[in-house]
């Protein structure tokens, strides 16, 4: 160890360098910001030379702080040592080795990163480019497994954009064939595909849109039995089902196994859509607690519904999925949008979490499995 | 005079209205008032003189549940929006 008296830091060997590291040193990197991406000591900061003076408080706001500086070889981490004792830091420690000899010593490293491959830097730039995503972003989408529960009307717009966005696994479950009347509102199918089973449809046409993305598929109805096996390896849930049954038993499962569930539902001209957290916000439970009658919801091959809503309905839903993904934004957990495409009109209701909610209110523990299923008219 | 959002299953019963003026000062006078104009929806909405309990009924964007349930006072400015569940999906 260098103790040179005319300075008042010290200059250390890589192999101190590690030990002192260890022994709990702020290590401060003040290389520039490329030399840093292309690799740097684990839990390091970097603080530029030219920055290291004015920011050093942000690491060391107590100047009696023990401070190990590094670059790459031991000339910029020795000038800035001795700008750091002349702020009145105390113990100040610079690395006069090159950078490679802390590694050969077995100091801790962080490999760079590389979020990113080039196709995918091109394929999603334009996506990359928002702040809010950036490559961290896009990253968390192609690591992302999100299940479409149906994919007909409502999963066809999910599937779609969410592959095109670079989500990595879609998961589609359906037990249907692509039929004709289909046609006119589930874009995932076509007319060369009559007959074919929806989820080697939507196969097709997710990997002509990105090869990229995992399909997996789901070819068997979501029922009491199967609904935990099928959304457990889940990120997030897409709720496009057609019946009360189903939405009330993936619903139980989901606030088990605290899965977020996007749900939307359609009919004739209306759309309705929200986002359920569980423990954070309402369950499906808790705004609506009793299984209507047929009469007040019938399905959409009893009453019909308008080819583009389930477009709209669907997109807002994609919205909601990336933002859960991303950890951006405001998503709709707690309220209820209402779309009225004959209006053209938008309403919102906030729906509040039941107390006395069977799956979700007070007495469930959060995290705990309630055993019996509570899903009424299962 | 306030305004009643009628909900698509239950506009076969108002001749395919999406809206409702209305007058009163609760949200029970307001029904009422409705189901004057159009009695075929008392059957559907109440149950036994009570809300029934499938159509969720929001002042505005409260849920009456959370306020004074029927007793909840509205203004002529308020939106009664009446609100059953909606299955439709994937089919």
């Amino acid at each position: 160890m260098t103790n040179d008296q005319n300075r008042p830091f010290r200059e250390v060997t890589a192999a101190e360098a590690v030990a002192l590291a260890r022994d709990g040193y702020r290590v401060i990197d003040v290389r520039e910001q490329s030399e840093w991406d292309s690799g740097h000591v684990a839990g390091a900061t970097l603080l530029p030379l030219g920055e290291v003076s004015q920011r050093v408080a942000e690491v060391a706001p107590d100047r009696d702080t023990p401070l190990l500086l590094h670059c790459a070889v031991g000339g910029r981490s020795g000038r800035a040592a001795g700008w750091l004792a002349e702020l009145g830091y105390t113990n100040v420690t610079s690395m006069k080795a090159p950078i490679g000899h802390w590694k050969e010593q077995g100091g801790e490293w962080e490999e760079p990163r590389q979020l990113l491959t080039p196709a995918q830097q091109r394929r999603y730039a334009r996506q990359t480019l928002i702040p809010e995503i950036g490559q961290e972003g896009q990253r968390k989408l192609l690591d992302a497994r999100v299940l479409l529960i149906g994919a007909g009307a409502l999963g066809s717009p999910s599937a779609l954009y969410l592959s095109a966005s670079g989500v990595g696994t879609i998961g589609l479950v359906d037990d249907d064939v692509v039929e004709e009347s289909n046609l006119q509102r589930q874009v995932l199918h076509g007319v060369d595909r009559l007959g074919m089973r929806k989820v080697d449809s939507g196969e097709l046409t997710i990997r002509g849109l990105n090869p990229e993305t995992i399909v997996v598929k789901h070819a068997e109805r979501l029922n009491a039995d199967n609904v935990e096996r099928l959304i457990s390896d889940y990120d997030v849930i897409v709720d496009g089902t057609d019946n009360f049954d189903t939405r009330y038993i993936l619903n139980d499962a989901a606030v088990k196994l605290h899965k977020p569930v996007v749900h939307g539902s359609i009919y004739r001209w209306d759309g309705q859509i929200t986002t359920f957290v569980p423990f954070d916000g309402p369950c499906y439970r808790c705004m609506y607690p009793t299984q209507p009658p047929d009469e007040l919801a019938p399905a959409c091959s009893v009453a019909g519904v308008l080819g583009v809503l389930p477009g709209v309905i669907g997109m807002l839903q994609s919205n909601e999925v990336l933002k859960l993904i991303l950890g951006a934004g405001e998503t709709l957990a707690g309220r209820l949008l209402m779309f009225d495409a004959m209006g053209t009109s938008f309403d919102e209701v906030r729906i509040w979490r039941d107390p006395a909610c069977p799956a979700c209110g007070e007495g469930v523990e959060e995290g705990v499995a309630s055993g019996a299923p509570v899903a009424a008219g299962a | 005079m306030s305004t009643i959002r009628i909900p698509p299953v239950l506009r076969e019963n108002t001749g395919g209205s999406r809206t409702v003026g209305v007058v009163g000062t609760t949200v029970a006078e307001a029904l009422d008032d409705l189901f004057a104009k159009h009695p075929a929806l008392r059957d559907r909405v109440t149950e036994e003189g009570e809300l029934s309990r499938f159509i969720n009924v929001y002042v505005n964007d409260r849920d009456v549940r959370y306020r004074d349930g029927l007793e909840t006072a509205i203004g002529a400015d308020d939106t009664i929006i009446l609100l059953p569940a909606m299955a439709g999906g994937f089919r």
